[in-house]
């Protein structure tokens, strides 16, 4: 049993996992809320009713949501050297993860805004807001638990992404499921992996469900 | 103040033109609390809108002091709505923001800094009786405290007019009455104008001064409210007046076939309402008199009541009778000769 298990490597790589969901989940939600609030005001009978504006930003969206996430990760290849110099590693996923997870995410959030009672919007504009003080002062902090409810979402799926982009030397605990269980057939570091994968995911549920909880004010 | 002209909405609904509103003309004066009264699909909710554009006519104009604020720039637009006030059925609070937060809501909106529009919040929330709840959240309130906040935002920045959007039509009966008695305080002691709309003949005998009836899109009779209760003109009012119970409905019709005599209905109004007629006529002129139907009510301050009545008697008592009500300044309506 656990002849092959090198804790050291195992810590190492859990770090690295940590930190690929960490930092894409940091983009994600930098790039994806703007997008997400934005298809959400341009959408039909909102304060930003923009036929052209939606459909586009809608168009990409869909695009690399439909795009499977194998495939996104060797497309964004030369984009991933571009920007932050290796298509490798910890560092080379990101931009593939935040590709794929932001256009998910800004959906949620365009959900989460979509969920709000109407009567909101409709007061703000009554009193005379700008669709800027609208949006910052009273339909995102409305949102704020849902959104916190969809981040938590988002980092659960990145952790399973980030695991995949081991495939092509994306580091953390997947790419050590891939070279040490797949490839040589150490089926313990393989199932230690996945292991910790579960208990990740488990402690972001448990941990943001809380957070959600505390904030909520319905 | 406000003056509605030739105003028509229409919408585009599955490819056909829906009329909301056709041919409106209203006429608002300052200071006095004005009810548009309707069923749900009448046009109210699109009516009220009009006042502060939260709907814009497909035609006709909206004139506030002389200016059509159809014509407003976006800027202009919003300047002017932060000088009306707006409350609504379902109150559209801030769930995440505290009582103090939603109250200074339109005044931070207008860039007053901290320290004044929390001390201007504390004034309305006083003014409403809702001081000592200031730190609490919406969703810790009942809904006639959760009213309260809406209204004291609406009043927070001081406006001229206020318009109320069903604002006591999801609350229970007692909260109700709270809640207009609150509105025609604010009335009285800020001169404020109000427009509100509702589905109830109640809530507008309680503070109306004066009311439109609103159906189909047509606002199909306008008046005093103590004119418009006693003598409705028009089936849609006569039809949420008897919804109400507020006019004793046409019960008398079935009694009167067992009765003779001649059928009045009798509407007093002021003074002449506690004045005890009908024993006085009856012992001066030496008629019968029985009641088949009545109702006494209070229509804002003015008590009113409406009788109707069988007159028994000589042919010459029942010609001193009509006389004798001219005389004690009390209308009638023959029913039955």
């Amino acid at each position: 049993m656990m002849a092959n298990v090198d804790w050291w490597m195992i810590g190492e790589a859990t770090i690295d996992t940590l930190l690929m969901t960490g930092f894409s989940l940091l983009f994600t939600v930098l790039i994806g809320l703007p997008v997400g609030v934005l298809l959400f005001l341009s959408s039909p009978g909102q304060a930003m009713d923009n036929r052209i504006v939606y459909q586009t930003v809608a168009f990409v969206v869909n695009v690399l949501r439909s795009v499977p996430f194998l495939i996104l990760l060797i497309v964004m290849i030369p984009f991933s050297r571009l920007v932050v110099g290796t298509a490798l590693g910890v560092q080379g996923s990101i931009p593939p993860l935040v590709a794929s997870a932001a256009p998910f995410f800004a959906r949620l959030v365009e959900n989460v805004l979509r969920e709000l009672d109407p009567g909101v919007s409709e007061a703000c504009r009554a009193m005379g807001a700008t669709s800027r003080q609208t949006v910052l002062w009273a339909l995102l902090p409305e949102a704020t638990t849902g959104i916190l409810a969809a981040i938590v979402v988002t980092a659960i799926t990145l952790v399973g992404y980030s695991a995949m982009s081991g495939v092509i030397g994306g580091g953390g605990l997947g790419d050590l499921a891939v070279r040490y269980g797949y490839q040589r057939y150490q089926g313990d570091v393989m199932a230690v992996t996945v292991v910790i994968l579960v208990i990740m995911v488990q402690v972001f549920q448990v941990f943001g469900d809380r957070w959600v909880a505390r904030l909520n004010r319905r | 103040m406000i003056d509605l002209e030739n105003i028509r909405k229409t919408y585009e609904s599955a490819g056909r033109a829906v009329n909301a509103l056709v041919d409106v003309n209203l006429n608002i004066r300052e200071g006095e609390v004005f009810g548009i009264i309707g069923r749900s699909g009448a046009g109210k909710s699109t009516l009220i809108r009009m006042l502060n554009l939260l709907e814009r006519p497909t035609e006709g104009s909206v004139r506030v002091d002389g200016r059509d604020i159809t014509a407003f720039s976006d800027a202009q637009l919003r300047e002017y709505r932060r000088s009306v006030g707006m409350v609504f059925q379902h109150f559209n609070l801030l769930r995440s923001r505290t009582v103090m937060d939603n109250v200074c809501f339109p005044l931070r909106l207008s860039g007053m800094p901290r320290a004044d529009r929390e001390a201007r919040a504390r004034e309305v929330l006083n003014l409403v009786g809702l001081s000592d709840q200031a730190h609490k959240y919406p969703g810790q309130l009942s809904g006639g405290q959760q009213q309260r906040v809406g209204i004291a935002r609406a009043l927070a920045s001081k406006p001229r007019l206020l318009l109320c959007d069903e604002a006591t039509s999801a609350l229970d009966p007692e909260t109700t009455q709270s809640i207009l008695r609150l509105l025609g305080d604010i009335n009285q002691r800020l001169g404020l104008t109000i427009v509100l709309i509702t589905h109830g003949m109640d809530v507008i005998r309680a503070v109306c001064d004066r009311v439109a009836v609103i159906e189909g899109g047509r606002i199909v009779e306008t008046g005093q409210v103590l004119e418009v209760f006693l003598h409705p003109r028009h089936d849609a009012t006569r039809a949420l007046l008897s919804e109400s119970g507020l006019d004793g409905g046409e019960g008398w019709r079935t009694l009167a076939q067992g009765v003779a005599g001649r059928l009045l209905r009798l509407s007093f109004r002021g003074d002449s309402t506690a004045t005890p007629l009908l024993s006085r006529l009856s012992r001066d002129l030496g008629l019968d008199l029985s009641i088949l139907q009545g109702s006494v009510g209070r229509i804002k301050d003015t008590p009113y009541g409406q009788l109707v009545v069988a007159a028994e008697g000589s042919g010459a008592a029942l010609e001193a009778l009509a006389p004798a009500l001219d005389a004690a300044g009390v209308d009638y309506e023959v029913l039955r000769p």
